[in-house]
């Protein structure tokens, strides 16, 4: 309860901005074209997204056809919904790994924090997508593995905000206080520190969303991601990109769609980082970019 | 102390006017004036308007704040009155350090760290083209140091800011502030972080630097004791006015405005009048540690276990009938048998010695409270008192020599404490900003040691929780509010009350007024002073004030360097102080 109204108060800050209201226009404009487009699709166009509706390449319907004489456009609208899901979960469960491991670590100290964040440094020298090109290629393209694989590789970013964060809190009084009450660690960890570095964690949120879309849709360009027939836009760009002169919508609905949603979740990140930076209570909001950089 | 007879003034501000960028009035007209040679204090609590108005005469207004209406005038030694306000940014900047000087409360942050002090002040010179040649320079910097009373020599000037002590520090920083010899300086809290002996020396060299150079001086403060050192005239503020302004003889002997009466009777006196005007008043001026014993006890109605108090019972009696006791978080046990107990240390620390590597916090210390006493235990930063206070509270580092809860040993660290042995001993920290989650309601956190140290259901944890926030004088109401919504004074009472929801045997008060403004601080110890009589509550009372000892111990233990140097009962210590350093201590806390 309390929480809420705290973070209501940095939700309303950032709401002040004006790049958070044009970030969360763009945002709800793609995933609402996302969420709404495989069902509104078939009905707008006449067409599945695995029907033939013409020839290859040819300019008939709103957008053409594709190389196999798909319907373009109610692949697009298809398309984005297995994307967004896999971002964020992916980055759900990032977000979620990286705050126990980088709070326990700040927290506890000692060499339970040189165990986690040594490790995660390790973790952190591998390139995110090769590390997830490695997995991909031993077990096999399935969409389980894409979420775990692109959350793992947040996890260390996310537990070193995180953790810089608690270290910050980790010696105020009402952290000594509730030691001194006998308060067992994990409660300490849920009810005393984590609403004080909420502030720094939505700002990774955010960033991490950012990423993970990024992600899934290289992956699926590269062939890892999902995989055809599905219809999905980071698949599209690679099937539609040899035609990019004859019929550039294969390639341009998705690379906008992706570039706006990219640019939208920056944006509300970005707010909220500004926000968070202005309430000095949440922490050192400042990290969370540093760390991130 | 009279003011020099002038008639000029060298600052005057006139009807000043702040606001804050949202239009909400920080400053609502305020005029003073200095004449040269004069030390003019600004005295106010927190938030009330005295930094800016201080700030204003630099031309400088805090970010967020506006300049609506008024003028600051500046005359300085040669030529005409300067507005200070109304000057462009150039010039304004070329006054500052030059004219008019500024100290500020925290030496240690002011200071370059990675510049040796004469550096420091050769740079206000040179910024200032104060002398023709750098040997001119180097001299000014060599008598400055002198004047400040610090040595001169190179050796000395080559030294790095860490390797000066805090009022050294604080020192430099006047030494540069005086380095131009500006005509005007605003000194901000200059003496809050110091210890009281460094405290005199920095108000001995801030007074004769202005009688010396006829250097008017404003002196920002909520210590009213300073101001009755070094203060010529005083103005007293309030929400942004002045309610007050006269001579600090009038000012402080007989003020006329109801705050300013307020302000003065809320100073802690070391012979205990004025302050805690309630409490104080009730208390007989000297209590004996029996007689503390039996005072706790006689609120609960069991003051036939009073007579049995001057016959000492055995000790292992008094044990069980305190783990009995603990057994029932519920009720006020502790006060029960107060009386019984008068006798017998309630908190028992012997051979305490604790080092931080070769560094030696503290150096076998021992000490005993008595149920229902008070002990007040005294030092100065560094002296290792909050070091000893948290060793109590099991929260300090691992130590040698034993903590006994009446009789029984404590454990180092408190989660190899028992639930009822972290009932009894309960904490209250410094600062009420910190000690407090913002993040939880009062009430959440006043639960806190009910919801982990006893099994109460809660419905008898809310009700305890409303009862204790009404012990501690706080509307049960506050509880669904967030710390920040509530005052200092507020917050301090609800870390109180915290504290006492369990029903503890000792309360550690570790500079638990040292946050808070002069007024609040009296309310506090007040709150504190009845609590002890209405509980019965053990207090082993930290602080580095002096001055409080007669109005909330019984006994005082004074603290120096890991060791304890002196102890015995407040009147001992303070009528016949038997160590050098408690006689030095009493000499130079500021009176009345």
């Amino acid at each position: 309860m309390t929480a809420t109204t705290t973070q209501s108060t940095l939700l309303r800050r950032a709401w002040a901005l004006p790049q958070a209201k044009i970030g969360l226009a763009l945002t709800v404009v793609v995933v609402g074209v996302a969420v709404l487009g495989p069902w509104v699709g078939p009905w707008l166009t006449g067409h599945d997204t695995t029907s033939f509706a013409g020839k290859p390449f040819q300019s008939g319907g709103i957008a053409g056809t594709d190389g196999l004489g798909r319907d373009v456009f109610t692949r697009f609208l298809s398309g984005g919904l297995t994307l967004l899901i896999y971002a964020v979960l992916a980055t759900a469960l990032g977000l979620v790994l990286g705050a126990v491991l980088g709070m326990l670590a700040g927290y506890s100290g000692g060499w339970l924090d040189s165990l986690i964040m040594r490790g995660s440094d390790v973790l952190l020298s591998f390139p995110q997508l090769v590390f997830a090109l490695l997995a991909i290629a031993m077990i096999g393209p399935e969409g389980w593995l894409l979420v775990l694989v692109i959350g793992i590789t947040h996890a260390p970013r996310v537990a070193r905000v995180a953790r810089q964060a608690t270290v910050a809190v980790k010696d105020a009084d009402f952290i000594r206080a509730a030691r001194m009450y006998a308060m067992p660690r994990r409660r300490i960890l849920l009810r005393e520190v984590l609403p004080n570095i909420t502030g720094p964690l939505m700002v990774e949120l955010g960033l991490r969303l950012t990423y993970s879309i990024g992600y899934v849709a290289s992956l699926s360009f590269l062939g890892l991601g999902i995989q055809p027939p599905t219809a999905d836009w980071g698949l599209m760009i690679n099937e539609n990109r040899i035609a990019l002169v004859v019929e550039p919508w294969g390639v341009l609905l998705p690379v906008l769609a992706i570039a706006v949603l990219t640019v939208g979740t920056n944006l509300i990140t970005d707010s909220l980082a500004s926000a968070a930076a202005g309430t000095s209570q949440s922490g050192k909001p400042q990290t969370a970019k540093e760390a991130s950089a | 102390m009279t003011a020099p007879a002038t008639l000029t003034h060298t600052l005057a501000a006139r009807d000043l006017r702040v606001d804050t960028v949202a239009g909400h009035p920080v400053l609502k007209g305020v005029s003073y004036e200095i004449a040269p040679g004069e030390v003019l204090a600004l005295v106010g609590e927190s938030g009330s308007g005295k930094t800016t108005a201080g700030l204003a005469a630099l031309g400088h207004f805090r970010r967020g704040l506006v300049h609506t209406g008024g003028t600051v005038s500046l005359q300085s030694d040669d030529g005409e009155p300067v507005s200070v306000l109304e000057v462009g940014d150039r010039e304004r900047r070329s006054l500052r350090g030059s004219t008019v000087a500024y100290i500020p409360q925290d030496p240690a942050a002011s200071l370059n760290p990675a510049l040796r002090i004469g550096r420091q002040i050769g740079e206000v010179l040179e910024t200032h083209g104060y002398g023709t040649s750098a040997a001119e320079r180097s001299a000014r910097i060599a008598e400055v140091l002198a004047e400040v009373g610090l040595p001169d020599d190179e050796s000395y000037q080559r030294r790095y800011p860490h390797e000066l002590s805090g009022g050294q520090q604080q020192r430099v920083g006047i030494a540069m502030a005086f380095a131009c010899r500006p005509s005007v300086v605003v000194l901000d809290e200059p003496t809050t972080g110091l210890d009281v002996t460094t405290q005199t020396l920095v108000l001995r060299t801030v007074a004769a630097l202005t009688t010396e150079h006829d250097t008017a001086a404003l002196y920002i403060t909520h210590d009213l004791a300073v101001v009755a050192t070094i203060a010529h005239r005083v103005a007293v503020l309030r929400h942004g006015e002045v309610v007050e302004c006269g001579s600090a003889e009038e000012v402080l002997r007989a003020p006329s405005h109801a705050y300013t009466r307020e302000l003065v009777t809320a100073v802690p006196h070391l012979d205990g009048t004025g302050a805690t005007s309630t409490s104080a008043a009730e208390r007989p001026e000297s209590v004996t540690p029996e007689s503390a014993g039996s005072n706790g006890a006689e609120p609960d109605g069991v003051g036939s276990n009073g007579a049995s108090a001057d016959t000492a019972e055995p000790d292992s009696a008094e044990a069980d009938s305190a783990d009995s006791n603990g057994t029932q978080p519920g009720d006020a046990a502790p006060a029960a048998t107060g009386g019984d107990r008068a006798r017998t240390p309630v908190l028992s620390v012997s051979g305490l010695s604790v080092s931080y590597g070769d560094h030696r916090v503290l150096h076998d210390v021992s000490l005993d409270v008595r149920a229902g006493e008070c002990l007040m235990l005294l030092g100065e930063s560094g002296s290792g008192k909050t070091t000893l206070s948290q060793c109590v509270a099991g929260l300090g580092e691992p130590h040698a020599g034993t903590v006994s809860l009446s009789g029984s040993p404590l454990a180092t660290s408190t989660q190899r404490r028992t639930a009822e042995q972290l009932r009894s001993v309960q904490y209250v920290f410094q600062s009420p900003y910190s000690s407090l989650n913002p993040r939880k309601t009062i009430a959440q956190s006043v639960e806190l040691p009910l919801r982990t140290l006893t099994d109460l259901d809660a419905t008898a944890r809310r009700a305890r929780v409303a009862e204790t926030l009404e012990r501690v004088r706080l509307d049960p109401a506050f509880g669904d509010r967030l710390p920040d919504e509530l005052s200092g004074g507020q917050r301090q009472r609800a870390a109180i009350a915290r504290a006492l929801v369990t029903t503890p045997e000792v309360l550690l008060c570790d500079e638990v007024t040292s946050a808070l403004d002069v007024s609040v601080q009296a309310t506090i110890v007040d709150l504190l002073c009845e609590l002890r009589r209405e509980l019965g509550t053990a207090m082993l009372f930290v602080t580095h004030n002096i001055a409080l000892a007669r109005h909330v111990a019984d006994r005082i233990a004074v603290l120096r360097g890991g060791e304890v140097v002196e102890s015995g009962t407040v009147d001992e210590v303070l009528g016949s102080p038997s160590h050098e350093y408690t006689r030095e201590l009493l000499a130079n806390t500021p009176r009345m």
